[in-house]
């Protein structure tokens, strides 16, 4: 196998490692949306389960106890979203920036609580984090040609939470379409009182909605602290809920298409980082900086309708007022 | 919701968010007591670093100009109905502005020239930022929330760019411009009051103090007393008294937006002409975001946004005692106070009016009844 | 003068509660034994400062057509929304079939077998018709099954009542009459026994409806019990057992439908047919000023709103427009004060043509005088948050009005408000106080005195007097003849047929988007008017 197909190789086990924590948070704004609750807060919930991860993962020495601190974490701010946006019929953007900057603070002051590290957990241990897992017959394959590699860099040696992050996809896809949970929701989202006047509460619905969309965000936050990373950092989540939110607009709220959406935007922050340095021909040093902005620029330009026109549910962002 | 009567404009104004803030602070207070502290030192220590040191006001007041700045900002575009949430970005490309005009011209022009050419420049390039994003509603309906949040990432992404590239300082590593040469920094307040005798200790506080006072003044104008401001406030009251009025909307959200977005640049000018005095990476620190809870709390009014401005300018300058003082709060426990502000001020404003305008209204009626 | 109207008012009042209690006696001692499939006792429901229904009693029969007929804002929707636990009451009984129910919400009113096709339609329109009506009742939590299952039950029910659909079609995609069997079937399926309609051939063309008519027949002979919501008087004679009629949130008359007229049900639901003269002497018309020709406009689903309109307004004449409510007066008026964009035809005013290639704006109209007392003040006169003051310049902030600079001459406005609230008997009349703490007649008129201060050439006004009390409406009134006999032209648009008839000089009738007749002053007749309201009139040329 050539140098250049292995760098590639590498280059796209390492979109799959990036693009798992945007998978699990843009299923979880397509949940929270498509059921009419705009969720920025996905930063938010992505930083909180992060740091309840590391922590409860340190503190209990077990991985799995984290992964559960951290989707009853995300829960809880997915809640007081919901108290404030689905109860109070409150602004969902100043909610979820509420809930984003309450995370920022509260990992940083409670970790160094707990922690004395600068807003750090400890560096965990094996059993605190999540291991890799080796497919059967990886080894035996590698050498075989073409697919060989391709199975064992590429397919075998991911962290559970990377299958479980390409399983939720279409798992996601059969809620939305296949349950009855998952038709009030593709409802409630368009037209709210269409809902209520079949005899469904729409405050429930929502609410289940945004409690959805917190366990999904609790493991992608488990899975930057404790599969990704070896502990949680400040900021760790740096901006990933908003690529997230980005991918799932950019996904036209639909899993798949978010899917693709999050593997793009993992893959340009995979070459970015590997291009970091790199001399092209022409343009001279590659431009990674300019790349990382690429997804956030992409989002826009579909914003504009310029190729395609992304329809955001109807009723996205109204708060449901029944009497006038 | 039909048996709620209506609050008093007394208590909507005055009473209602005392109560949100005191409520956000409460709980701020809790979170203080869980870490294993007590919440009244923190206070006392926040109150004596913010006021009581020595030079201590100055940097109250030099966040608070900041504050200004991002909440006057973010103030305009809401009496639009327009929630721009890119006041960070915006802030960042006007220090561009800014930072390219000193760069270029420190070497030819005076002060007296150059300092006012780099105040414009910072807010063109900051409503130049606000633009896009203004265009994409006005015209394409694209929801300006979202878009200027991707604006932010993009202006951080340009500015990394250009600040690792063509801006660096040469021979150095980190990603910071060169510093600018004297005539391009914008006079202390220490060396001002020097000059006609009064000493004050020394802090970042300068002249772009002024300037945001000129602000709150301009934007009090322009929103109150000018034809531009009377269409903004239609537009964001009443959208058919708008269409009715032959206001022409999507012009209305293109200015608006724009003065937002330069009111934002100009964050810049407080920051870069006025005391880094050169360009580097992420000198707007999160103003662009705490600016949206200074005007939620400040009611998008100037005289309100400059008392939030000072409240969180003391949170800021008292949070930063907080390290010193204390093994396990520090600054970090601002962005806790302000996310519960921006929570119980934003969100939630409206939780207690029920309870409240009935409470009022009983009270109200009490005395009436009586004697019947 | 005003004494004998507001007599004749509360006679009118006396005689309709009359008519209710005689027939509840009737009904009480009718020898039928079987309770009423829906009845309502004494309902009230207040919305804010608007009380949208007071103490409303009705009774429907079962395996009947029961209409409820009344102007838009009579408090009809209001009334079945009510009835199907959309709206919980303030206070009042609900009984079906004679036991008294509680309804806390629309599960309830499905679990008593009440079904409703409400005017907006509630539908999704980016789901499929099958995924439409398993809505609510998806039989478990997976699909498949309820899927299979409401597919048959569908086949079933769309050939019993001939309500052929393809379960698999877009909703959005399908034409409004499609959607609103969808909305049929759905009640349908999930067993209703009571249908509600909402106004149902509001968005509907004259086949739909006829076809409409007939799936209720059908269901009606099935023993289907059905209350038909409309405005229409032609579709309650050809379609109900019997009909009650509402006015301003009240219950006013109660008629079997084989024993009244469409004269009788329009009288009783427009309102008092005693005429009242405000108009004094007739105005003098001079030259035209206003001239439409075969206007056309489309609202934003391609669904035509106005078609070929075309009149003339002359100085110093009030032309009357009339009409029930929802047939193209308010498009008209928007498209007129150039907020709205006409497809087609051309307007003609003060010596300008406006085409849809050049429309006109609202501000430049204003320039060239033409003034605009909108329909709605509380969203488009006024803005509520502002003070008097500010309102006062609402559309001349550009202007001479406000100071004509970059600055408001805040002082100036204030005080020009003040005279203005004086002169037009605003009260309190104190120009800082918030447009939204005004009753509903002083806002009136603050947009009144801000309209004619202006001295325009022409006058633009929808329903002045809508939600206004007495006084205000004199008021309002003997401005509007005022400002006709100093040479302004005048169009009157007003679902109040007495309005109408007292103050125009001439009157046209609207319906469908047309115009549809013409009346001179003095030949008036209510009755026929009425009719061409209702579009069965027949059909006078136009002017």
């Amino acid at each position: 196998m050539s140098e250049f197909a292995f760098q590639i190789l590498l280059t796209l086990d390492a979109t799959l490692r990036l693009a798992t924590p945007l998978i699990f948070c843009a299923l979880a704004g397509l949940f929270s949306e498509r059921s009419g609750i705009i969720d920025i807060s996905l930063e938010g919930k992505l930083l909180g389960s992060a740091f309840a991860a590391g922590a409860v993962a340190s503190v209990t020495g077990s991985v799995y106890m984290g992964l559960l601190a951290a989707v009853g974490v995300s829960i809880s701010m997915s809640l007081v979203h919901g108290f404030a946006c689905i109860t109070h019929r409150g602004n969902q953007i100043i909610s979820g920036l509420a809930v984003n900057i309450l995370a920022s603070g509260l990992t940083v002051t409670l970790g160094i609580a707990l922690f004395q590290r600068g807003g750090q957990t400890p560096t965990l241990g094996p059993n605190e984090r999540f291991q890799p897992i080796e497919l059967p017959f990886a080894d035996a394959l590698a050498q075989a040609p073409l697919l060989g590699p391709v199975y064992d860099e590429l397919v075998s040696g991911h962290k559970l939470l990377v299958y479980l992050a390409f399983i939720a996809v279409p798992l996601a896809a059969l809620v939305l379409t296949r349950t009855r949970f998952g038709l009030r929701l593709r409802a409630v989202g368009e037209s709210p009182e269409a809902v209520d006047s079949a005899g469904v509460s729409v405050p429930w619905l929502r609410y289940r909605a945004v409690i959805v969309a917190g366990i999904l965000c609790g493991i992608a936050g488990a899975y930057l602290s404790t599969a990704h990373g070896a502990g949680f950092i400040r900021e760790m989540s740096a901006g990933k809920g908003y690529i997230a939110l980005a991918a799932m607009i950019f996904g036209k709220w639909r899993p798949w298409s978010a899917l693709f959406a999050c593997l793009l935007f993992g893959f340009l922050e995979a070459a970015s980082s590997r291009l970091i340095g790199v001399e092209f021909p022409i343009i001279g040093e590659a431009p990674t900086n300019l790349m990382l902005v690429l997804p956030y620029i992409m989002t826009v330009v579909l914003l504009a309708g310029f190729f395609g026109r992304a329809e955001a549910p109807s009723a996205l962002g109204t708060p449901y007022v029944k009497e006038h | 919701m039909s048996s709620v009567p209506p609050l008093p404009r007394w208590a909507d104004v005055g009473l209602l968010p005392i109560i949100n803030l005191v409520i956000a602070l409460l709980v701020s207070g809790l979170v203080v007591l869980a870490v294993g502290e007590n919440p009244l030192r923190a206070i006392d220590i926040m109150l004596q670093g913010a006021f009581l040191y020595e030079g201590s006001l100055g940097y109250t007041l030099y966040y608070t100009t900041n504050f200004i700045f991002t909440g006057l900002a973010v103030s305009v575009a809401f009496h639009a109905l327009l929630f721009n949430i890119g006041g960070e970005g915006q802030a960042y490309i006007g220090g561009l502005g800014a930072g390219l005009v000193c760069l270029a011209l420190d070497a030819v022009l005076p002060g007296l020239v150059l300092i006012p050419l780099a105040i414009v420049a910072a807010a063109a390039f900051g409503a130049g930022w606000a633009l896009a994003p203004a265009w994409l509603q006005a015209y394409r309906g694209s929801h300006v929330v979202i878009t200027t949040i991707m604006f932010n990432f993009i202006a951080a992404g340009v500015m990394v760019s250009l600040l690792a590239g063509p801006l660096i300082k040469p021979g150095q590593s980190s990603p910071t411009s060169r510093r600018f040469s004297e005539n391009a920094q914008i006079p202390d307040m220490q060396e001002i009051l020097g000059a006609v005798g009064i000493e004050i200790a020394r802090s970042p506080l300068n002249l772009s103090f002024v300037l945001a006072i000129a602000a709150c003044v301009f934007v009090w104008l322009l929103i109150w007393h000018t034809r531009f401001g009377y269409a903004v406030r239609t537009l964001g009251h009443s959208p058919q008294a708008a269409a009715y009025a032959g206001i022409r909307i999507p012009r209305t959200i293109i200015a608006a937006m724009a003065v937002s977005g330069g009111l934002a640049g100009l964050m810049a000018v407080n920051e870069v002409l006025g005391v880094q005095h050169r360009l580097l990476l992420n000198f707007t620190a999160g103003y662009g975001f705490t600016g949206i809870a200074v005007s939620l709390m400040g009611r998008n009014h100037p005289i309100g946004i400059v008392l939030a401005s000072l409240l969180f300018g003391a949170l800021y300058q008292g949070g930063s005692e907080l390290d010193l003082e204390f093994q396990t709060i520090t600054r970090d426990m601002l962005l806790v106070i302000q996310g519960l502000i921006i929570l119980f001020s934003g969100a939630l404003a409206y939780m207690l009016n029920p309870p409240l305008a009935r409470l009022i209204a009983s009270l109200a009626h009490r005395p009436r009844e009586a004697p019947a | 003068m005003e004494m004998e109207e507001e007599r004749a008012d509360q006679s009118e009042a006396a005689e309709a509660s009359a008519d209710v209690n005689a027939d509840a006696n009737a009904n009480a001692g009718g020898g039928d034994a079987s309770p009423p499939a829906v009845e309502l006792r004494r309902i009230n429901k207040r919305f804010g400062a608007v009380q949208a229904n007071r103490d409303i009693d009705l009774a429907v029969d079962r395996g009947s057509i029961t209409g409820i007929i009344g102007e838009n804002g009579a408090g009809k929707s209001t009334l079945v929304s009510i009835l199907y636990g959309f709206y919980t009451a303030d206070s009042g009984e609900i009984r079906i079939d004679g036991t008294p129910i509680r309804m806390a919400g629309s599960a309830d009113a499905i679990e008593h077998g009440i079904g409703m096709v409400h005017q907006h339609f509630m539908l999704v329109p980016t789901m499929s018709v099958l995924e439409n009506a398993m809505l609510g009742r998806e039989g478990g939590p997976r699909l498949a099954e309820g899927e299979r299952s409401t597919r048959a039950r569908m086949a079933e029910v769309s050939a019993a009542y001939g309500l052929e659909i393809d379960p698999d079609a877009l909703v959005g995609e399908l034409p409004v009459g499609l959607q609103q069997r969808v909305e049929i079937l759905k009640t349908l399926l999930r067993g209703a026994r009571i249908l509600i309609l909402d106004e149902p051939t509001g968005v509907l063309t004259p086949q739909e409806a006829d076809r409409l008519f007939e799936i209720l027949e059908i269901l009606k002979r099935d023993g289907v019990t059905i209350l038909l919501i409309t405005h229409k008087l032609r579709e309650i004679m050809a379609a109900t057992d019997a009909v009650y009629v509402m006015r301003r949130g009240e219950m006013v008359a109660r008629r079997r439908t084989r024993e009244t007229s469409q004269e009788e049900l329009a009288r009783l639901m427009v309102g008092r047919d005693v005429l009242f003269a405000v108009g004094g002497e007739p105005g003098e018309p001079g030259a035209p000023i206003l001239a439409v020709e075969s206007l056309g406009h489309a609202d934003e689903r391609g669904a035509p709103r106005l078609t070929d309109i075309r009149f003339e307004l002359r100085s110093g004449e009030i032309l009357g427009l009339a009409g029930v409510a929802g047939n193209g007066q308010s498009e008209l008026l928007d498209v007129l004060s150039g907020i709205a964009p006409p497809q087609s035809g051309r307007i003609d005013f003060a010596g300008r043509t406006f085409t849809p290639a050049s429309p006109a704006n609202p501000s430049l109209l204003r320039d060239m005088g033409l003034a605009h007392i909108p329909e709605d003040r509380q969203q488009r006169g006024l803005v509520l948050p502002f003070t008097a003051s500010e309102s006062s310049i609402l559309g001349y902030h550009a202007g001479a009005e406000a100071g004509g600079g970059i600055f408001l001459a805040l002082a100036a406005i204030r005080e020009r408000c003040g005279l203005l609230m004086e002169r037009y008997d605003v009260r309190p009349p104190d120009p800082g106080l918030r447009c939204g703490g005004f009753s509903g007649g002083n806002q009136q008129k603050m947009v009144v005195a801000r309209e004619l201060s202006a001295a325009p050439k022409a006058l633009l006004v929808g329903q002045p007097t809508r939600g206004v009390d007495i006084g205000a409406i004199e008021f309002i009134h003997s401005q509007l003849i005022e400002i006709r006999d100093a040479g302004c032209a005048i169009l009157l648009v007003s679902v109040e047929l007495d309005e109408i008839m007292s103050l125009s000089d001439r009157i046209l009738v609207m319906n469908a988007g047309r115009i549809v007749g013409e009346a001179a002053r003095g030949e008036a007749d209510a009755d026929r008017i009425g009719l061409m309201m209702a579009g069965v009139g027949e059909p006078a040329a136009a002017a």
